[in-house]
């Protein structure tokens, strides 16, 4: 129940701690897209080797993020399953071909269309993996918000979210506290009790916890108010806020050229999927 | 939308994000059916939405999922975000007429509620989560449908029942307008 676990912020001199929020905010989102759109195996595969290469640059270690590596595996692993055991044939209707290795019992058969698509899927996983996790690591939290106004999202969403990040841990240790106090008292939200007993107790959790939310709010908001919050409709300047450098360009830039390559590849094949069976 | 936005708003949406992420994170409560939750982040999703709004509501589904997949460590599950966010904007555009915070949760608005949750749980998870599932991740239909179903009845199920237990033992903290008599 620590809170640092929250978003697992690993601090450490490299290349990539070094880019500013904004930069690494902008390039993630650009890499996730190139990775979602394409099914071509050679993007996913040119793309996986540069999510590994950034991913040693940064000086974190595997075992440092073993936890949501793991955790990932388990999906993808689960998600699989449930994809060949609702369509067995997904693959076939995706690539127009039929190869039959084994066949399994009933309508269940391994074709070569089908193992090539789950190759796909898991790929575009191991591809977004590192990444995903290098942008929460690597990324303080304090500059997120700034970055995500200097993408042009509102100051004002970009404020609630880092208010919200700046809160989880308190409303955590809330939960924690409200929560044992009333299992004290005898409110049981486990396995003992029956489904709708067990819905009904955790309004007594959720309700003290909400409560205090609310006078959080009032609080929090009244010291904005008096601050001078959202007097200037259009500006904020950020604290954490760091100028733009010439590595934070090239990050970019390398970000864009991935998206148009993915999105050419799309061109080149006429769909987002490269059909080898035909 | 100068007034819906107010800094209030602003902070609702902060507070709310983080309650949606503690109780979708770490809470777990079983359900019965193996490997399925009780999702209370959506009883509380529709308790902030109903008091401040169908903006709030969404941004709080928005940015509290987005965070939820982030400390998960996997790229944002973008289709399943959305259709958070869309849960939060349809609940909130019911159910913000239904004067909560004035401390009002008679059986009309009750029902109001309760029809807004099952609308907006049923078309979220039945209808944009695996439709964008399809889109943008091409995953086969019978899938994503069978696990929208799944996650529709379960979130219909707590967001009904937690939700409507928790906004009526919220109102009755409120004192209502006209409560105090002359003597």
């Amino acid at each position: 129940m620590a809170a640092k676990t929250v978003l697992n912020y690993l601090p450490r001199k490299s290349v990539v701690h070094d880019l500013t929020g904004t930069a690494k905010l902008v390039f993630f989102l650009l890499f996730t897209f190139a990775s979602m759109i394409t099914y071509d195996t050679r993007v996913l595969a040119g793309l996986l080797v540069i999510s590994l290469g950034i991913f040693r640059l940064s000086h974190i270690k595997i075992s440092e993020v073993k936890f949501m590596m793991v955790f990932m595996l388990i999906f993808l692993a689960l998600n699989n399953v449930f994809i060949f055991l609702f369509n067995p044939n997904q693959g076939t209707e995706i690539y127009g071909t039929r190869h039959v290795l084994v066949h399994l019992f009933w309508r269940y058969d391994v074709t070569a269309e089908q193992l090539f698509y789950h190759l796909n899927i898991s790929l575009k996983y191991f591809v977004t993996l590192p990444v995903a996790i290098l942008f929460i690591s690597a990324t303080n939290p304090s500059e997120f918000a700034a970055s995500l106004n200097s993408i042009g999202v509102s100051y004002r969403i970009g404020y609630a979210v880092s208010l919200a990040l700046r809160y989880i841990p308190d409303i955590q240790r809330d939960y924690h506290a409200i929560s044992q106090a009333q299992q004290a008292r005898g409110v049981e939200l486990g396995k003992k009790e029956k489904l709708l007993r067990r819905m009904k107790n955790s309004v007594g959790i959720l309700l003290p916890l909400i409560m205090s939310s609310l006078q959080r709010i009032d609080t929090i908001s009244s010291a904005m108010e008096l601050r001078g919050f959202g007097k200037n409709k259009k500006k904020r300047t950020w604290y954490m806020k760091r100028p733009m450098q010439r590595s934070d360009y090239i990050a970019m830039a390398l970000g864009a050229l991935l998206l148009a390559i993915s999105l050419g590849m799309m061109a080149v094949n006429g769909g987002r999927f490269n059909n080898p069976f035909l | 939308m100068k007034k819906s936005f107010s800094i209030k708003t602003v902070v609702a949406i902060g507070i709310g994000a983080a309650l949606f992420f503690v109780l979708g994170r770490f809470v777990a409560i079983p359900s019965g059916i193996p490997n399925t939750n009780i999702s209370l982040q959506y009883a509380v999703l529709g308790l902030f939405a109903a008091i401040y709004g169908p903006i709030a509501g969404g941004l709080i589904g928005f940015i509290g999922h987005t965070l939820i997949d982030l400390s998960w460590g996997g790229s944002p599950w973008w289709s399943w975000i959305i259709a958070s966010a869309f849960v939060g904007v349809v609940v909130g555009l019911f159910a913000n007429r239904l004067k909560v915070n004035e401390g009002e949760f008679k059986l009309k608005s009750i029902i109001t509620y309760g029809v807004a949750n099952v609308i907006a749980h049923a078309a979220a998870w039945i209808g944009v989560a695996p439709l964008l599932d399809i889109w943008m991740y091409a995953e086969p239909s019978d899938k994503v449908f069978a696990q929208g179903a799944v996650a529709a009845a379960a979130n219909v199920l707590t967001a009904v029942v937690v939700g409507v237990l928790l906004i009526i033992a919220y109102t009755k903290t409120i004192a209502k307008k006209g409560s105090l008599d002359a003597e």
